[in-house]
């Protein structure tokens, strides 16, 4: 008798994004796969190749740039594209703050976060894309707890929890109306520390932010650090440190704050994480303090 | 490290809520800021304890109703074993979601006031959790400090429970008495309830057996997507990629493509690009095939010595989960996985009262009902019953104009030999 082959958990959460990946492709016409520049969208590069190659990926790589992200995140999403030999669409919040005269956000950290749902909307139109696969976790967030891993948007790209339907077992319905997109989700059931832990298994290349390095920061009243960056409006009150960060999340860097740590390698930042007293999000998004239904409230309104 | 699904069960004010929050509490699962957010609330509540159910009743209206409306999913590590729980919701207009949460767990959790002892509500989860196939489960009987720790409470309780899964014939029932919002007996075990020498729900979770993939004996595997890369390199590739729903496949075996009934042999098995002697469920991979043969998504390939049931008629039962009633001739779409076929449900032959367990003819499925049907489709579909494989025995109906989803479907015959008798919806009789 051969050995039984023994799928830990890594494999059974990776078999399960694969299958998910797979029913995009085949489920659908015109699917995108929205890629950050962050860890989890890369993770999900990585998912994709196993599910497509020696084939080409059935969907470009889409990229909604805020224009207030890290030059690093940019360096590494072109690299990235170019190395796997995928189309990238990248398209620009400016641009849609201009051709629908959007309110440019004000004040001293002023997020384009918000306005990104206006460029993902415009870009799915241009292309008519019918799904947009993401890297979003159950984990980060409660209302993000309660989504599925097929979530059906409305043409205005709304999200209604009332009416989700029941996603039964691992059949996934993808079959929408006219106007209608979904949104997927594969590594919804990973959390921060699979990720990095898949991250390490799969010897995952990501950018350098991610890991310890001298930054100059502005300590913010709460006493997070926030990168510098020729985006914030900044005056003399403002307090200006060079400390030793690394990021957990990188999205609009008005808005993604950096913690302080040594954690220089994948192994040093999985060790910091089981020993982490401070959520994901809790540490580095500012935008979800705002209310207590942050999320929920932005993803009714078609955020991602 | 392994993985165990679990799904929480019990009535509207069982405290289900604060039993999944005190799992996550006593495990250092919760994170400083989320207890901050909670702390915070405590205060501004003038509440002497923080309240451990707003670890997962995420949505506006289920903090002002102070209710779970939808599934919620939570995510925890111990050094034995990684969890993922779904939190289903209590009440009775929720079933189709307790349905949606059991149709990927493990193991059902549940969850009992020990005030209220064994209620209507118990007895239906404890239904649809066996339905769905879930094969262990837990007694939680919660609460048991208001009734001052009493042995004489839990062993009634007990004894009431049994009655059921004895019903249901449950395979596996593990009772433990416990007070989640003081933490007896969830992680560690309690101190007031010395009269109990069991584990902890804890430790019972970390030492359960993890799998329930399905009957490895059978194997299947369905198509998803044919990688043709059709470049200078790879000209004439071709890969049928899929996941293995059950069993092992192996390279070398002889196999037959269903529906056609067209042999061949699988020349590679690739998993990442890699050829491997074998794989088995759920692993997704990429089949290679000796001939070239018209497959396409949804086409089930098995190993020759394997015999599905391939059909165009099949009984089912049905969880309706649409607003609007099903009524008998009613056309929809029956998709099995990867494969979608037009159907139309002919006959309604019973519904199950899932309060007493016992079924009565019907002419129509309700929002929530559990009835027997009869489905013909308009192309063969590969079935296999569901008490025999959870994974291809399962399909759900969805409406071919709004793609809504209507029903969960488990199939329960495919043999017309074992068809149901049609009964006078005046006919009552037990299961």
């Amino acid at each position: 008798m051969p050995t039984p082959i023994y799928l830990d958990y890594l494999d059974r959460l990776e078999a399960e994004a694969i299958h998910i990946l797979r029913e995009v492709a085949g489920q659908f016409e015109r699917p995108a796969l929205l890629f950050s520049g962050g860890k989890d969208s890369i993770a999900l590069t990585r998912l994709a190749e196993k599910a497509f190659r020696p084939g080409k990926f059935p969907f470009p790589l889409v990229h909604i740039d805020t224009g207030h992200n890290f030059q690093e995140i940019i360096d590494f999403r072109d690299s990235l594209a170019a190395s796997l030999g995928e189309n990238l669409i990248v398209r620009k919040v400016e641009d849609t703050i201009r051709t629908r005269g959007l309110h440019e956000p004000g004040g001293k950290y002023p997020s384009r976060n918000p306005l990104q749902t206006y460029t993902l909307l415009d870009v799915i139109e241009e292309f008519e894309f019918d799904a947009c696969i993401g890297g979003a976790r159950r984990d980060e967030e409660k209302a993000r707890a309660k989504e599925r891993i097929f979530s059906v948007r409305d043409d205005f790209g709304q999200w209604d929890p009332k009416r989700q339907r029941p996603e039964l077992w691992n059949i996934y319905n993808g079959r929408i109306q006219k106007g209608e997109n979904v949104r997927v989700f594969p590594i919804s059931n990973w959390t921060e520390l699979d990720v990095w832990n898949y991250i390490q298994r799969e010897n995952i290349k990501l950018p350098d932010i991610y890991f310890a390095h001298e930054r100059q920061c502005v300590v913010l009243p709460s006493g997070q650090l926030l990168g510098l960056s020729e985006h914030l409006n900044l005056d003399d009150t403002d307090e200006i440190v060079s400390r030793r960060v690394r990021f957990r999340t990188v999205g609009d860097s008005t808005c993604t704050a950096a913690v302080e740590s040594d954690a220089a390698s994948i192994d040093d930042i999985i060790q910091d994480l089981l020993l982490a007293k401070v959520s994901e999000r809790g540490a580095t998004r500012l935008d979800d303090n705002l209310s207590e239904t942050g999320m929920e409230d932005r993803k009714r309104n078609g955020y991602f | 490290m392994d993985l165990l699904r679990f799904i929480t069960c019990g009535s509207v004010d069982d405290g289900k809520s604060t039993l999944i929050g005190r799992l996550l509490y006593d495990s250092d699962s919760v994170s400083l800021d989320v207890l901050a957010t909670l702390e915070k609330k405590r205060t501004a509540t003038n509440s002497t304890d923080v309240d451990l159910a707003l670890l997962t009743d995420g949505l506006k209206a289920e903090r002002e109703q102070g209710i779970t409306i939808d599934v919620a999913h939570k995510y925890f590590t111990t050094p034995r074993r990684k969890f993922i729980i779904t939190d289903a919701p209590g009440h009775v207009q929720y079933t189709r979601n307790m349905v949606t949460g059991a149709s990927n767990a493990d193991l059902a959790i549940v969850l009992v006031d020990a005030r209220q002892g064994v209620i209507e509500q118990t007895r239906r989860h404890t239904l649809l959790a066996s339905l769905l196939g879930i094969q262990h489960f837990v007694l939680a009987v919660n609460k048991l400090d208001l009734v001052g720790y009493d042995e004489a409470v839990f062993e009634r309780i007990v004894a009431d429970y049994q009655a059921v899964a004895k019903q249901l014939k449950l395979a596996s029932v593990v009772a433990i008495p416990l007070s989640a919002l003081h933490g007896d007996n969830v992680v560690r075990r309690s101190k007031q309830i010395a009269w109990y020498q069991g584990p902890s729900l804890l430790e019972h979770l970390e030492s359960v057996p993890a799998t329930t993939d399905a009957n490895p004996n059978e194997p299947r595997f369905q198509v998803q997507y044919v990688i043709r890369p059709q470049t200078e390199e790879l000209p004439d590739y071709r890969g049928y990629a899929g996941r293995i729903q059950s069993g092992t496949y192996r390279a070398g075996d002889k196999v037959r493509i269903w529906p056609s009934g067209l042999e061949t042999v699988i020349d590679t098995i690739e998993v990442n690009q890699q050829p491997v002697a074998a794989a088995v469920a759920p692993q997704g991979v990429v089949l290679r095939l000796r001939d070239d043969i018209d497959i396409s998504r949804g086409d089930t390939i098995v190993p020759i010595a394997a015999h599905p049931a391939v059909v165009r008629e099949f009984e089912a039962t049905l969880c309706w989960m649409d607003e609007r009633p099903l009524r008998a001739g009613r056309k929809l779409l029956v998709q099995h996985h990867a494969d979608v076929v037009k159907a139309s449900v002919t006959t309604i032959l019973q519904k199950t009262n899932i309060e007493t367990f016992e079924s009565q003819g019907t002419d129509e499925a309700k929002l929530n009902d559990i009835v027997r049907v009869r489905i013909k489709t308009a192309l063969p579909l590969v079935a296999d019953e569901y008490r025999q494989n959870r994974v291809t025995g399962a399909f759900i109906l969805v409406d071919d104009q709004t793609g809504a989803t209507l029903a969960a479907g488990l199939i329960a015959a495919t043999d017309p030999e074992y068809f149901t008798q049609e009964v006078p919806a005046e006919t009552v009789f037990s299961i």
